[in-house]
């Protein structure tokens, strides 16, 4: 491996923040900014739902009032994304995937893969392992406030051990797979998995 | 692990190049495009970008990503940055760099925003500020392809000085072969101005933009929140949702 570059006279702006909890190649900030495909779809919350499915079968379907009766989880949570930034300290509330499964009756995953399915026609691969134990959650509230529809709302997954890209916005149906396939991004060079703390930002990273 | 292992079993692994400074261009007060020479870039499509990767003398590095502003038919590459205040990357790469210098870079990434003859059209690229480079990069591709697509672009800038490539633009529509180009300046219009005078709304995406039952593939690539307001309008006026693609730009806080 030969030596990068020296850019002559960069000095860089060092992170203020703990570097330890700093993904390689990303940088802070306090901002959240916006990255979507296409323009931001706009669910009422009369027509939205959340849905479980085996493969084509579905197993369990909560209404958004439904949904909101279902046990709550708060965190306090690092997230990064693939576009460098990461962010400290984002507060979020919501359904741990956990509590999805118990309340769907299903005491194991039926599979080891899963499909997350939004409006927009969005989807993205994440292995159970990574969605379970307290790992993921749909979130519904971002720092005590309804999700704003630009990051997602009215809700999103949020897998923070993981890229961005991962934590769909308009999230509307966790679909079990019997094996791993790319979702929209993956299909289009992002890296299959996407651990941040690996820089596994795209295809063989 | 051996090398040639390596290979097979990540074939498409996007690998830093060493890339050289040629040439850097002054398109406005605050946005400089840098034309790369890239040894063994594999071509892009035009619309994708590109990470690029700075190492300090410690070995403290940082990375951005930068959309390609050069079409795929020429050798150099092209990125065009825009001065953020307070950025760290960008003050760097608009004033202290220098041809002959170098730094690391590696894609071409993304094959969402892209458009390619194959796709048609027509088109209908809307842009704010930097956001016209990767729109750049498939005019100058339909250009060298001589594709006469029709094609319609509607750009908003906050002055007249600020409207980057605007020379190259105003020639490539005098061409006659299907291009127009609409400008709207936000903050500032010069004396005798005809273009637009107001940031980029509804009813300009009505008047600027091809005819609904045309279908047009629509790209947009700005600011945030001209990028919403843009493409929630768009839906308002009745194009449709799948054919409408959206690329987001510019600083991402402190």
């Amino acid at each position: 491996m030969t030596q990068p570059p020296i850019a002559r006279g960069f000095r860089g702006r060092r992170p203020d923040g703990p570097t330890d909890r700093l993904p390689p190649g990303q940088y802070l900030t306090s901002g959240f900014p916006v990255l979507s495909a296409g323009p931001t779809p706009h669910t009422d919350l009369e027509s939205w739902s959340f849905s479980v499915y085996d493969g084509d079968i579905a197993l369990a379907d909560w209404s958004w009032f439904e949904f909101e009766a279902l046990p709550q989880t708060s965190v306090k949570v690092d997230i990064h994304c693939v576009t460098k930034w990461s962010k400290l300290d984002t507060h979020w509330q919501g359904v741990t995937i956990d509590t999805l499964l118990d309340a769907a009756g299903l005491s194991e995953p039926p599979t080891p893969f899963t499909m997350i399915r939004s409006d927009g026609d969005y989807s993205t691969n994440i292995p159970v392992q990574d969605l379970i134990g307290g790992k993921a959650m749909v979130a519904t509230r971002y720092e005590g406030e309804p999700l704003a529809p630009e990051h997602g709302g009215p809700a999103r997954l949020l897998v923070p051990h993981l890229y961005f890209w991962k934590s769909a916005k308009w999230v509307r149906r966790l679909q079990f797979i019997t094996s791993d396939k790319p979702g929209f991004w993956e299909e289009l060079g992002y890296h299959i998995y996407g651990d941040p703390w690996r820089e596994q930002r795209y295809a063989g990273d | 692990m051996l090398e040639t292992e390596f290979d097979t079993s990540t074939p498409n692994r996007l690998i830093w190049r060493v890339v050289e400074i040629a040439k850097i261009v002054d398109e406005t007060p605050t946005v400089k495009s840098l034309v790369l020479d890239v040894p063994g870039w594999p071509g892009h499509q035009p619309g994708q970008h590109v990470d690029v990767r700075l190492t300090a003398e410690d070995g403290y590095q940082a990375q951005r990503s930068y959309s390609i502003a050069s079409e795929p038919e020429i050798a150099r590459l092209m990125l065009t940055v825009e001065l953020i205040e307070g950025g760290e990357v960008s003050p760097y790469l608009t004033s202290d760099v220098r041809p002959g210098d170098k730094f690391e870079l590696r894609g071409p990434i993304g094959g969402y925003f892209v458009w390619t003859v194959a796709i048609g059209g027509p088109l209908f690229l809307v842009a704010g500020g930097s956001g016209i480079a990767p729109l750049m990069s498939m005019l100058r591709y339909r250009v060298a392809a001589k594709c006469t697509t029709p094609t319609l672009v509607l750009y908003s800038s906050r002055t007249y000085e600020d409207i980057i490539y605007r020379e190259e633009l105003d020639q490539m529509a005098a061409r006659n072969d299907g291009l127009t180009v609409t400008y709207t300046l936000t903050r500032r219009q010069p004396p005798g101005w005809t273009g637009g005078a107001r940031r980029i709304d509804r009813s300009m995406l009505a008047s600027a933009g091809p005819s609904v039952i045309a279908r047009p593939k629509i790209f947009i690539c700005g600011p945030t929140s001209l990028v919403e307001s843009a493409a929630q309008s768009l839906l308002e006026v009745g194009y449709e949702r799948n054919l409408i693609k959206t690329e987001r730009f510019g600083p991402t806080g402190a």
